[in-house]
């Protein structure tokens, strides 16, 4: 009888600390664990008592990867709870502002974190010396929605521009304008990087995952939509609690989540949207997809680093659509009516990994009495799981270290950030 | 025969923390290739799977400790490292998650883990100076990027970074905002706040939060009424005292306070 334990003690270029753990049994998988060990910080215990004036400020420090994720979610789950409504311009600049969040997040993905992998380097520093054309052009890309964020936010990490009901400040149509430059440089950028993608090597593998995505009538979605998947489910955004629950594993500072009822895992992330989405992908993002041949269901999870870039392509495209049409509102702001009673507000929006939860009860007052936060990596943190068990049965008689690398590789075609989650990972491996 | 000096080794290490301030680092996109052809990046997990041993020249220190294994680890990084340098918020007072200090950290951990039995964590988030000495603080929720090459070169060079402890006030006026305080009567806390942001909040319209943390000789006593003035309740001034700093000891005392004040009202 042989026991194998492949072990990764610390999981680089992932965003946060975690770990990975695999125990097989007579050439069986006994035991997947992605363990998180990224201290705990308990947002949702010190929420409590805090104006919800202040959760788009403080949750956004969740993450410094996806802080405009944070920002969003908790804006209009507090719009949702208070019965508001954002529309136009401001809707519009939201929906900007998430675009620069994309299009700084998805380069920092491919380029710096996973396509060293594909390349075989230990990151995208030696990457650079070999493909030094590759890394800037990540880099340049990363830089225009990180410029974006500060235009409109004040600064790219932990923007200081969004309140409940929009912005403090509102751009002026010139200062959008004089932004057109930049993105018409990365929209060139983000094309070579979708060509870029589809010319890596792809293992042969696809899984059956359920996608889940938010889904809008009219746009590929950001801030709006319903809850769907590809296997019939259907239900408004802030029902969230109704389809999935969270479990706690002994190994984990973080809450798996799993679908209610069957207990499975599910995918969210850019396959789930684009599967979900894909008929919304208009203009250059879906002559791009087409011209490299990429199925409109992707279920190779290796391959989401071309679907990154697609994306990052519809971003830069709805960055200028939306610049092109904004007209500066009257009040930066819809004012919140005074919260009289107790109230309650859900939201999902679609993070650069997948779709953040969030949900306040608010006290008359308008204080904050209860809090709950569910991040895209808890969400993806059981389905990262399923595929590391079906990586590691096809992959048996590897050795030791090769093993590992692929496993490693598996987990970060989930683009996970680590951070967020705990509120999430190290590889062992045990063979028996 | 004369060989080329080794280039020097920097370490950048997490505690707990939103990864933006190691974030900042990959954000100098300008400079990463540059700063990477300077030094040997020895061990920087976000960006890497290539980690070489200490010693480290310098070590780029995020995050607040939060646990007891990170207490011991801490120690081992500086026992490490020639120079180490805290980066914002977490590293330099404990950063948000230190608002756990003020509470009963059993009931944070009931409150958010269906099984809290399998949560190690410390009753209190801290400094790393807490725990162990540090050469340089880099302030900030998160960090500046131009305060991080200036603070990387200066130590680089063997000189002391030049950065001001002044209040976010000069920068404001410097850029030429008008004061949010007292042209519109918007509560802010640039007069206690070191400066290195840029004084972006006033820029946009709105009140300076504190995420640089306390200036260098912060009056928080005579802001504190300023507030009241300005039609702040003492729970909001606890509140305004108590955000990505709440640890460093004069917004420590200024929301003290302010809590004393709410609980005799």
């Amino acid at each position: 009888m042989t026991e194998r334990t492949i072990a990764v003690d610390y999981l680089a270029r992932v965003e946060g600390e975690g770990a990975l753990k695999v125990r097989i049994q007579d050439n069986r998988v006994e035991d997947v664990q992605l363990k998180i060990f990224e201290p705990p910080r308990f947002f949702e215990a010190f929420l409590r008592g805090r104006s919800y004036l202040e959760a788009p400020d403080i949750t956004a420090r969740i993450c410094g990867i996806c802080p405009v994720a944070y920002q969003m979610s908790s804006s209009h789950a507090m719009e949702r709870a208070l019965g508001m409504k954002v529309d136009g311009p401001i809707r519009d600049l939201r929906r900007l502002l998430y675009c620069g969040e994309w299009i700084e997040s998805h380069p920092l993905h491919i380029y710096l974190l996973h396509a060293p992998d594909f390349l075989g380097y230990e990151d995208a520093i030696q990457m650079a010396k070999d493909y030094p054309d590759a890394v800037k052009t990540g880099l340049a890309l990363k830089k225009v929605g990180n410029a974006l964020m500060t235009l409109l936010g004040g600064r790219e990490i932990h923007p200081i521009n969004v309140r409940v009901g929009g912005f403090y400040r509102t751009p002026t149509v010139g200062e959008l304008k004089e932004f057109r430059p930049q993105l018409e440089t990365a929209l060139k950028l983000a094309a070579d990087t979708v060509r870029f993608a589809a010319g890596l090597e792809f293992p042969d593998i696809e899984e059956d995952y359920e996608f889940v995505s938010l889904r809008h009538p009219k746009e590929y979605p950001f801030n709006e939509g319903d809850l769907v998947s590809n296997k019939g489910l259907k239900v408004p955004q802030d029902r969230w609690e109704d389809v999935f629950e969270e479990v706690h594993m002994p190994y984990a500072n973080a809450l798996q989540s799993v679908r209610k009822g069957t207990g499975t895992s599910y995918h969210v992330g850019p396959l789930a949207r684009y599967a979900l989405n894909r008929d919304h992908l208009t203009g250059g993002a879906d002559d791009l997809a087409r011209s490299v041949g990429l199925e409109n269901v992707v279920r190779n999870p290796y391959k989401s680093i071309i679907v990154r870039a697609v994306e990052t392509v519809y971003a830069v495209e709805e960055a200028l659509r939306i610049i092109d049409r904004y007209h500066r509102p009257e009040k930066s702001w819809v004012e919140p009516p005074p919260v009289t009673t107790t109230v309650t507000g859900g939201a999902v929006t679609e993070a650069p990994r997948g779709i953040l939860y969030h949900r306040y009860r608010i006290g008359p007052g308008g204080l904050i009495e209860d809090a709950r936060i569910v991040a895209p990596t808890s969400q993806n943190q059981k389905r990262i799981e399923d595929d590391l068990r079906h990586l590691v049965e096809r992959s048996l008689s590897l050795d030791e270290a090769s093993l590992t690398d692929a496993c490693e590789r598996a987990v970060r075609n989930y683009d996970p950030c680590i951070s967020c989650a705990t509120h999430f990972l190290k590889l062992d491996l045990e063979r028996n | 025969m004369i060989r080329a000096a080794r280039k020097p080794r920097l370490g950048v290490f997490k505690f707990a923390s939103c990864d933006g301030c190691q974030l900042s680092i990959l954000d100098c996109e300008d400079e990463l290739l540059a700063i990477a052809g300077a030094v040997d990046i020895a061990d920087f997990r976000e960006a890497s799977r290539a980690v070489l041993e200490g010693p480290y020249d310098l070590s780029l220190v995020e995050g607040s400790v939060t646990t007891p294994h990170d207490a011991e680890r801490i120690k081992e990084i500086r026992a490490q490292s020639k120079a180490l340098v805290t980066i914002g918020a977490c590293a330099t007072s404990g950063g948000i998650q230190a608002l756990r200090n003020f509470a009963d950290i059993e009931e944070y951990r009931r409150v958010v883990y269906a099984r809290p039995e399998y949560i190690s964590t410390l009753a209190t988030s801290t400094a790393i100076a807490d725990h162990v000495p540090v050469d340089f603080e880099l302030r900030g929720c998160p960090i500046s990027k131009a305060q991080l090459l200036e603070a990387i070169g200066a130590f680089l060079q063997g000189r002391a970074p030049n950065l001001p402890n002044e209040s976010v006030c000069i920068e404001c006026k410097r850029r030429g905002n008008v004061c949010v305080m007292v042209a519109h009567g918007t509560p802010c806390l640039g007069p206690v706040t070191q400066a290195g942001c840029g004084a972006i909040c006033p820029a946009f319209n709105r009140g300076c939060y504190g995420c640089f943390g306390p200036q260098g000789t912060p009056n928080t006593v005579s802001l504190s009424d300023q507030l009241k003035v300005l039609g702040v309740t003492p729970p909001g001034v606890m509140r305004l005292f108590r955000t990505f700093n709440s640890n460093a000891p004069a917004f420590k005392a200024a929301s003290e306070a302010a809590a004393a004040e709410a609980r005799s009202a």
